[in-house]
């Protein structure tokens, strides 16, 4: 499988080195949706830098990864979207918004700090 | 002298030759097409020289009469006159029009900038073949079995003289506006940094789709290359917007939120509001503020700058 998952403290960190088929998307959705109940995780980052093409598919299952995440407890970010991936991810017309993304992996724990820490920005 | 007159007279041999030439030329045309046309082409460049004063004083005379080149003055006029005179002999006797393209860059190059139009420079030079056209009617008029070799001669060469320097003229403009283009496409889309990771894109001028991809593509590049996390466009010098600028605008806020951007719009003026509305464009995932100041406190609150500037100034002399 190519994509690397790791564990640090209440983070689970999967990092995707190449690209995926659509089995494999769909096998890292059931595979985080339960590694977030096992690790008792409270976030989620997904590191794409490595993909150069992100089609809907992808960019639909990473929408349903952080929503099925969202219900079991845990808040995701994505870290490393390339400018024209999210160029070609914005013409889809598929609903972006629960999909939080970062640069680094410093600005994604980061982030997930304050959102797991519940303050009152999260109405943003 | 009455130049009425003459030029009557001229016109009317011209036609009568134009269509002797015609019916001549079908037949003799294949049989004595190279032997001759050297020597003869030679002969009527020397005629032609002789009559240099003469024609291009004639020639400059057309030119103000037909009210062209009024952007220039007349002896600025009759100067270069001259010298696309002696550019078209040489062109005339030695067949090579590089001399003559050359010129004519340097002169589309100077004329250019001061509004003289495509139309014109065609109009001068296409005056210039009927001129040097005309006095050859006028020599060989009792001969016109003479006269149709040296037209034989003389119209390929001045058909090419005269596509030479229009399409010179063309192409150097063409550069002209490429140039241009260039140097608003860079000038129009300046990525400044205000703070760490705190990026403006003041937008001046026209937003029209190609500049708003272009916006599109350069603020992504620049977030990442900045790592920023908060940018201000500020639109305050953008007169109008259209559907597809708008969702242009609205897919660069979005896909810079993908790249970990926030995005403050600012300066939005009242038509564009109110375009934005009527067009029905969802701009509810933008933060629009009414100003570039208060866009820019509002940018410095979210980069976790707070109100640092005041703070600054006192914190420096007290520690």
């Amino acid at each position: 499988m190519s994509v690397a998952i790791l564990r640090q403290a209440d983070y689970i960190i999967a990092s995707i080195q190449s690209d995926l088929s659509d089995t494999e998307v769909v096998e890292l959705r059931q595979e985080l949706a339960e590694l977030v109940g096992r690790y008792r995780a409270r976030g989620i980052v997904i590191d794409v830098s490595a993909l150069d093409v992100i089609d809907s598919f992808v960019a639909r299952s990473l929408r349903s990864i952080v929503l099925t995440a969202r219900l079991r407890g845990a808040e995701t970010v994505i870290v490393g979207i390339q400018p024209d991936v999210a160029i070609a991810m914005v013409q889809f017309r598929l609903n972006l918004k629960p999909l939080r993304a970062v640069l680094d992996l410093d600005a994604a724990t980061a982030l997930l700090d304050e959102l797991t820490q519940g303050d009152p920005e999260d109405g943003e | 002298m009455s130049p009425d007159g003459r030029d009557q007279m001229a016109a009317d041999t011209e036609s009568q030759t134009a269509e002797v030439d015609q019916e001549e030329s079908d037949k003799q045309r294949p049989a004595e097409r190279s032997d001759g046309d050297e020597s003869i082409l030679l002969e009527l460049v020397s005629y032609l020289r002789d009559c240099r004063t003469e024609l291009r004083e004639e020639w400059a005379r057309r030119i103000s009469e037909a009210d062209l080149l009024d952007v220039m003055e007349d002896d600025e006029i009759f100067s270069e006159a001259t010298e696309v005179y002696d550019n078209y002999m040489d062109a005339l006797e030695t067949g090579s029009v590089e001399t003559l393209q050359k010129y004519a860059r340097e002169l589309s190059e100077r004329i250019i900038p001061r509004g003289v139009d495509t139309d014109e420079v065609l109009g001068i030079v296409l005056l210039l073949r009927d001129v040097l056209a005309r006095s050859l009617f006028t020599k060989y008029q009792d001969n016109l079995e003479h006269l149709n070799r040296v037209l034989d001669a003389y119209e390929p060469a001045a058909n090419r003289i005269a596509v030479t320097v229009g399409v010179s003229f063309v192409e150097e403009r063409d550069r002209v506006i490429h140039d241009q283009q260039e140097s608003i496409r860079e000038l129009s889309t300046p990525v400044l940094q205000l703070r760490e990771r705190l990026l403006i894109l003041p937008m001046i001028g026209v937003l029209d789709s190609s500049r708003a991809r272009q916006l599109k593509e350069q603020l992504l590049a620049s977030i990442r290359d900045n790592r920023a996390t908060v940018v201000v466009i500020d639109i305050t010098g953008v007169a109008t917007i259209d559907r597809t600028v708008a969702n242009h605008l609205v897919q660069a806020v979005e896909a810079s939120r993908l790249m970990g951007a926030r995005t403050i719009l600012t300066g939005l003026s009242p038509e564009i509001a109110q375009t934005v509305v009527d067009l029905g464009v969802d701009l509810s995932m933008m933060r629009t503020v009414g100003d570039l100041q208060g866009g820019i406190e509002e940018a410095e609150r979210l980069a976790g700058y707070g109100d640092g500037v005041a703070d600054d100034s006192n914190g420096d002399d007290d520690t």
